[in-house]
């Protein structure tokens, strides 16, 4: 008996044999589409990140609902751009001939999204998906079910559904998903999960991208803009969902001097922000759920670094509040420093000389982002040579995200490949190589027999040294 | 230094871990390093091809040590270009700032290369792309040539910085073992059997893996085109190529009916002008590697839907594993000769009524590595490059996409995955991190709490580059 899995893939397939999701005008009609679902339901959209995060109205405009029309515009501005072959110059071997590569879709692919930007991490791998001309599956997580249904709900209603699905679902779902032949796969989630994608992933030869997490470090020097610096550090932490993002800050790293300083323009700022009592504050996202806040709690409560609060500390657990935390001085072999918080914890890890920083950060896997705030111009050199991440930005947080020229993606424990703007279209395109000639252009020495003189002639062409050819031409 | 998997690992990552691979100056002392071994010990290679493959000097040469030389020049002279970071524009939503993206080594790499070209850009590309992008990397030659994994040990162990530069043989054991420790990359050349082992053993690192597999590479042959012309390109690429032994080797030819025979006669042709009468005498063809792939094609021939239908060919020496250029016609569609990867001597050529039924017939296999076109027929060449999807396609030839590095070389679905030559090999093995950079102005109030409805009105604007909405919004109009 066919499962849901198996009866989309195979329409789908059906599809894309069709040759449907391959037109431009297609592909437009979808993209509009999408446009349309954003701005006919934003007032939806916000809601259901309401129910689902506590999620205020700012964050889910500016970081879901902006990002995903400006994504959308973008490429129904460019596609064709994007869809047209690369000219490529080719060279005396080939003589005379013309080279391009060709951008064709893959063909049918699945999109495992996640739960804190539930609406984002959704649709806007699908708009790169539809861009490069595939029919696709989008399973949204359980963990954000308002989300997840309004993505059913709307994108059945405006999308061709005979090439985009919405399959809703948890584990049981995703396994019979993973099980299918897809021509790709993106996840966006952890890393334990990722291994299981791969594993499900390798039966097919499914290339697949990950865009996993880590302990995005943000190293703080002295001598900077402390009140910029912190009211940034403050934006990406606790202003991105209240840490539950994959590139929010984990961790500061600052000199034990300069320590004291970071957190008392980091307390400032904050009451500044949300009041005296954040519990109370209506622009901080709630935990998600009782799983990820007793998670929370235990890493606060961990004797290693329940003494180290130095900023908030409350919570409540009826609404799954966590006020934005501060914890000065915390071990590296605390829970808090061994696993990504994804919350709103912020310890702050203390060195001699700020360059020491660096190693620390070498020493744990490779993060989805890495951060300095400095005004130095040999640490910020040094920091970008040796700090590998999958993104860095200095003097900012978590920002980088909306620059679509930049690619968006991890490396390591991070994740594997890329996406946003352009980098979409090309994560779902096969870059097809074709090389034209015509009958012409005949060299008699690349056929048997073999014989000394044409060794001589084609090794002088591949060398493209004149005199070689002659004296192999002319036999001296 | 050990010479277990673990400590073969370990030893790269300190070496990495050090610094050592990372400076331009040690990146070009290795490929120059390359290119001198490569150039000195041409004899010994072409021997050690001879002793693996009987391959002809000829191939080996020209197929192999100077795609190696070029590689390595190639990438001697792009070096600095290709590490250069580039420069990208950034938008109002970051202003002011400044972004470029950085390229890096990945670390320690793996390439695992094969045995039909296993001194060519297939097992050495990797490895300089490897080295240009500033990662230590770990060869493992294949056992099915052995002369030519013996030799890359040695010169390699010689010329090479073997801290970070090395060199494991082995078969299936020492494979094994290499699979189970963590690289940041592995590079595997080979078949979709082992393709999915090695996914499986990366997975559990979260590796990712470039596949260079194969498939069932057709030649699609129109009428009307220069047959004389055409039939040489695709015995070169065929017999030419390794004796039909090379992973983009035209497999089959797809034709019509009508034009079938004179294809059969100019195919016929050329292979006596190039291998004489009696090809099983002629120097100038490889032999097949071994005797287990010279049974596996026998019994491709010998299969009784098949005999029958051998046009061309079809004798072969068993002591010398030799198999003379061999053509069949009209294979049926499912004999064994047309569901397996040839890899080998034969040529099935299907026929259709139309040429164009050849592209609906290609589409439902699996994607193979190349595909090729022969024809002067506009349309149907733009039908074919968009209709077939294929890791590379050449129009009028075959195999020779390979040697232009501009064109990236990979496959797609079953035919692999990631692609290399040229600057792909330098992108193959570097992560492309993302780097932006402020300075502590243009600090937008609008950007954090209190939230409030101006503050989103403001930043839509902004982004937007609307400049009266910005203004509105911050006057409250």
């Amino acid at each position: 008996m066919e499962n849901m899995a198996e009866a989309a893939v195979k329409e789908l397939r059906s599809t894309v044999s069709s040759g449907k999701t391959k037109s431009y005008e297609w592909r437009i009609s979808q993209l509009k589409a999408i446009l349309k679902i954003v701005t006919h339901h934003e007032n939806e959209i916000i809601e259901a990140l309401r129910s689902d995060l506590n999620k205020p109205e700012h964050e889910a405009f500016i970081h879901e609902i902006f990002s995903v029309a400006s994504s959308c515009k973008l490429a129904l501005k460019e596609l064709r751009r994007w869809m047209k072959p690369q000219k490529v110059k080719t060279g005396m071997l080939t003589f005379p001939s013309s080279g391009e590569i060709v951008p064709e879709p893959l063909g049918v692919v699945l999109v495992i999204s996640t739960w804190n930007y539930p609406f984002l991490i959704a649709v806007d791998p699908v708009i790169g998906a539809i861009a490069a001309g595939n029919a696709v599956v989008l399973k949204p997580s359980e963990v954000a079910p308002a989300t997840s249904a309004l993505l059913s709900k709307l994108l059945g209603e405006y999308l061709d559904t005979s090439a985009v699905k919405v399959i809703e679902g948890a584990v049981r779902e995703t396994t019979e998903l993973l099980a299918q032949k897809w021509d790709k796969i993106m996840y966006t989630g952890n890393g334990r999960v990722a291994r299981i994608v791969l594993a499900a992933a390798a039966k097919h030869l499914t290339p697949v991208i990950l865009e996993l997490g880590g302990k995005c470090p943000a190293v703080v020097d002295a001598n900077i803009n402390l009140k910029v610096t912190a009211r940034r550090i403050i934006s990406g932490k606790w202003g991105c969902n209240n840490g539950q993002t994959c590139i929010s800050p984990d961790y500061i790293l600052t000199t034990k001097e300069y320590a004291p300083k970071v957190v008392d323009a980091l307390a400032a700022e904050l009451e500044k922000f949300y009041g005296k009592d954040p519990l109370g504050s209506n622009d901080l996202s709630r935990i998600v759920n009782i799983h990820h806040f007793d998670r929370l709690e235990k890493l606060m409560d961990d004797e290693k670094v329940s003494g180290k609060i130095v900023h908030g500390g409350q919570r409540d657990k009826t609404n799954l509040k966590i006020a934005p935390t501060i914890l000065l001085d915390v071990e590296e072999d605390s829970l808090i420093m061994n696993e990504e918080i994804f919350g709103p914890l912020l310890p702050i890890v203390t060195v001699n000389k700020i360059e020491d920083s660096f190693g620390a950060i070498n020493a744990k896997g490779k993060p989805l982002a890495a951060y300095l705030f400095t005004n130095d111009k040999t640490l910020k050199e040094e920091f970008v040579r040796s700090v590998s991440a999958g993104a860095i930005a200095i003097n900012e947080t978590a920002l980088h995200f909306m620059e679509v020229g930049l690619p968006f993606g991890g490396v390591g424990e991070s994740g594997m490949g890329s996406y946003h703007g352009k980098f979409s279209f090309d994560a779902f395109s096969h870059k097809k190589a074709v090389l034209r000639r015509g009958f012409g252009g005949e060299v008699s020495a690349r056929y048997p027999p073999y014989a000394p003189w044409k060794l001589q002639l084609l090794k002088a062409l591949v060398k493209g040294n004149i005199i070689e050819i002659l004296r192999a031409l002319l036999g001296w | 230094m050990a010479a277990g998997a673990e400590g073969v690992a370990e030893d790269l990552r300190s070496a990495y871990a050090a610094g050592k691979t990372r400076p331009y100056e040690w990146r070009v002392s290795q490929l120059e390093a390359l290119l001198k071994l490569t150039t000195r010990h041409e004899r010994e290679i072409v021997e050690a091809l001879r002793s693996d493959l009987n391959k002809p000097e000829y191939e080996s040469v020209i197929h192999e040590t100077v795609g190696v030389s070029s590689a390595c020049e190639l990438a001697l002279k792009e070096l600095h270009q290709w590490m250069k970071p580039e420069k990208v524009k950034t938008t109002m939503v970051t202003y002011p700032s400044s972004a470029q993206i950085v390229s890096e080594p990945l670390g320690v790499v793996l390439v695992i290369s094969t045995w039909n070209y296993p001194f060519s850009t297939l097992s050495l590309g990797p490895v300089i792309g490897a080295i240009a992008a500033g990662n230590a990397v770990v060869l493992k030659p294949s056992e099915v040539s052995p002369a030519t994994s013996s030799l890359l040990s040695k010169l390699l162990g010689e010329y090479m910085d073997t801290s970070a530069v090395r060199v494991v043989e082995g078969s299936v054991l020492e494979t094994t073992a290499l699979l189970e420790q963590k690289w940041d990359k592995i590079f595997y050349t080979g078949n979709g059997k082992v393709g999915r082992v090695i996914l499986a053993a990366a997975a559990k690192h979260l590796t990712p893996v470039v596949l260079e597999l194969g498939g069932k590479s057709p030649v699609v042959v129109d009428s009307n085109i220069n047959l004389k012309v055409a039939a040489r390109r695709m015995i070169s690429g065929k017999w030419g190529g390794n004796s039909g032994q090379t992973c983009v080797s035209p497999d089959y030819v797809i034709t019509t009916k009508e034009y079938a025979s004179k294809l059969v006669d100019a195919l016929s042709c050329e292979i006596e002008n190039f291998y004489g009468k009696d090809p099983l005498q002629s120097n100038d063809l490889s032999s097949i590697v071994n005797s287990r792939h010279f049974d596996r094609l026998i019994n491709l021939l010998d299969d009784e839907t098949v005999s029958g239908k051998i046009v061309l060919g079809g004798q072969r020496d068993k002591v010398k594993l030799k198999i003379a250029p061999t053509v069949v016609l009209d294979a049926p569609k499912d004999s064994p000769i047309m569901n397996e990867e040839i890899f080998g001597p034969l040529l099935p050529i299907i026929t259709v009524n139309k040429i164009e039924d050849s592209i609906r017939l290609i589409s439902s296999k699996e994607k193979p590595l190349a595909a090729y076109l022969f024809s002067n027929d506009k349309k149907l060449k733009e039908e074919f490059i968009t209709s077939v999807s294929a890791g590379g396609m050449v129009i009028n030839d075959t195999n020779l996409h390979l040697v232009e590095p501009n064109l990236p070389f990979g496959g797609v679905g079953e035919s692999g995955t990631g692609s290399y030559h040229g600057r792909f090999s330098f992108d193959a093995f570097s992560h492309k991190k993302a780097v932006l950079q402020r300075g502590f102005t243009g600090d937008i109030a609008a950007r954090y709490p209190p939230y409030a409805n101006w503050k989103i009105d403001f930043l839509k604007s902004l982004f937007s580059g609307n400049l009266i909405g910005v203004l509105r919004a911050l006057f409250g109009w």
